[in-house]
């Protein structure tokens, strides 16, 4: 009996179960970003939009851009990992997976690399929705891509790691909406944060939604709040304590093996 | 050879203190058919997966062809396969891409060809493009099995894979699993069928409370264990024995128009003759006579009784 080093074919075997999954619901989830982002752009770009004029020498419309790709992948990275991991713990079909010659390595890869791989698409498309209505010209698209998709492994991490904390459907649903959405309305995605008060400004630095939002910025328009080295530093970090936790659950098998 | 699963101390303790297995040892040879038997809660789904990896064991091992399940897990689960006692299936999959999936997963390369015959096996072929949610509990658990055959593996567990299914189901299981010996797999089966223990086991392990009371081939427990029991139909109805046949045990049945004798298996030839004898000797006469082998599943009952009495006395 022999076997290999790596599995690469049983992470695959979960990776494609994932992509199948977003498949069969695919009108859902294009459905409501596409069409929220839509009324973004009717309500803050067209209508109100005109009378706040340009930040930074930026037209307001082609401003907020940015800010409303990411709030799209920042809640589909987590809803879709947080979901895709806690499933199967629900209906019991992990058992298979936990039997299977799989590392918990490979299985956190399978999982987080889907539900990335889905939020990356849905960010490109908001994208190209957003063409739509604004002319907008990217100034680092190499890097502008490279930053979303480190943005979406590091939310898919995140989401994976509440899938296996999670005891119920609501706990699934309770940091995407009570955590992240404020964060990130009030993450500059709609403003500049040097247009708050002082007060403001100050509470704003402790946002981390603010760094990493103002990073992605800096790729389309060469501006953001902050110095893009910032935002690379905070991404990085947060992928950091992502990382440790998950190899935390990787090593312990906690709350996946009784 | 050595063996093909070895357990060697095993134990389980669960987060919530409940010791689940108590130093179990076991070992199951290549391609033999073995039935684990125990009460409910007795420990035996736990026992299989911790083999199988879904369960982490506390201290001990096991030994999958001389590999350790915990640091060479991708060699042992590559040959194992498992039917889980719950119905845990998806919903939206269709049968074929299920059963694909399961193949890919334990990192084998399709084969549709296989793919095809275990789905014919199990009479699932027709059903291969619906998905599982429309299929009955019967079929749900047929598209288990097939999972788990889906990657080829010498050694299978079935826990409890007739429990609560059709009759139809129970007949293409045994033939399956029949099917299976005969291209060497080695099974280990649990069930409350004692009757299916009987049928198809070479060995049979009764466990009781995390603990292994008895591992023995299923003609030999049956010989040792099984008592044969004797029924003479009286010509004359009986009152009372006479006190020459004290000695041996005779009870008196429908209102004594029947004479029990039970004996161990073993002591048949010794013992059957002499007590025609002593009868006849006693002017006792009767119609007719008949013999019948205490099934496994008196003798499980026994066992778990006995262990039950041994416990309610060391604890009094
Ligand atoms: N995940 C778990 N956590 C805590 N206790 C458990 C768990 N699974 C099973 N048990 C307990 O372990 C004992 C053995 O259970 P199990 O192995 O399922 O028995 P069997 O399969 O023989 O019916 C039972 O008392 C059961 O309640
Ligand atoms: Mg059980």
């Amino acid at each position: 009996m022999s076997a290999p080093m790596l599995n690469l074919r049983g992470a695959w075997s979960i990776y494609r179960f994932e992509m199948a999954r977003f498949k069969r619901t695919l009108w859902q989830s294009l459905a409501t970003p596409i069409l929220t982002t839509v009324l973004y752009f009717i309500v803050f770009g067209s209508a109100i939009g005109p009378r706040i004029g340009d930040i930074d020498a930026i037209n307001y419309g082609a401003f907020i851009v940015p800010g409303l790709i990411l709030l799209t992948v920042f809640t589909q990275s987590l809803n879709n990992a947080s979901f895709g991991i806690y499933m199967p713990k629900f209906s019991g079909t992990i058992y298979e997976i936990l039997s299977a010659p799989v590392s918990t390595a490979e299985l956190v890869l399978a999982y987080v690399g889907a539900a990335a791989t889905k939020s990356v698409l849905l960010g490109l498309i908001i994208l190209a929705t957003a063409q739509l209505f604004v002319d907008l010209n990217v100034g680092h698209p190499v890097w502008m891509l490279v930053y979303l998709v480190m943005v979406a492994f590091a939310f898919s991490l995140a989401g994976f790691i509440i899938g296996i904390w999670a005891e119920g459907f609501e706990a699934l649903q309770f940091i995407p909406m009570l955590v992240v959405t404020p964060l990130t309305f009030l993450g500059g995605v709609f403003y500049s944060i040097d247009m708050l008060p002082e007060t403001w400004q100050t509470v704003s630095l402790f946002n981390p939604i603010v760094y990493i939002v103002s990073g992605f910025r800096y790729f389309f328009f060469g501006s953001g709040d902050v110095s893009v080295w910032v935002s690379l530093a905070a991404l990085g970090g947060f992928i950091g304590l992502c990382l440790a936790i998950v190899s935390y659950i990787v090593r312990t098998g906690h709350k996946l093996k009784s | 050879m050595a063996a093909l699963l070895s357990i060697e101390n095993l134990d389980k303790r669960y987060a919530g203190g409940l010791h689940a297995l108590k130093s179990v040892d076991l070992a199951i040879e290549r391609g033999e058919i073995f039935a684990l038997l125990g009460p409910n809660g007795a420990g035996k789904t736990t026992l299989i997966n911790v083999i199988c990896g879904i369960v982490t064991p506390s201290s001990g091992r096991v030994l999958v062809d001389g590999h350790d399940t915990v640091r060479d897990f991708r060699i042992t689960r590559r040959h194992t396969g498992l039917v889980p006692q719950e119905l845990y299936t998806d919903m939206f999959e269709t049968v074929w891409d299920t059963v694909s999936f399961s193949r890919g997963l334990f990192g084998l390369k399709p084969d549709p060809a296989h793919i095809e015959r275990v789905l014919r096996d199990l009479s699932l072929w027709e059903k291969r493009d619906n998905a599982i949610m429309t299929l009955s509990g019967g079929m749900k658990r047929r598209v288990l099995i097939a999972k788990a055959l889906a990657h080829e593996p010498k050694l299978l567990f079935l826990d409890e894979p007739t429990a609560g299914v059709d009759v139809e189901l129970r007949r293409d299981m045994w033939r399956l699993i029949e099917k299976l010996r005969e291209t060497g797999v080695t099974i280990v089966l649990t069930t409350h069928y004692i009757e299916e223990a009987e049928r198809m086991a070479d060995r049979v392990g009764v466990i009781r409370r995390g603990e292994i009371i008895v591992v023995d081939e299923t003609a030999s427990l049956m010989k040792k264990l099984g008592r044969k029991h004797l029924s003479l139909h009286l010509q004359e109805t009986m009152t009372k024995l006479p006190a020459s046949l004290d000695d041996w045990s005779l009870t008196l049945a429908e209102g004594g128009r029947r004479l029990d004798y039970s004996f161990a298996a073993e002591e048949e030839h010794a013992c059957v003759p002499a007590l025609l004898k002593r009868l006849q000797a006693e002017g006792i006469e009767f119609t007719n006579l008949n013999t019948r082998q205490s099934t496994l599943e008196e003798i499980f009952v026994e066992l778990v009784h006995e262990e039950e009495d041994q416990q309610v006395e060391e604890t009094s």
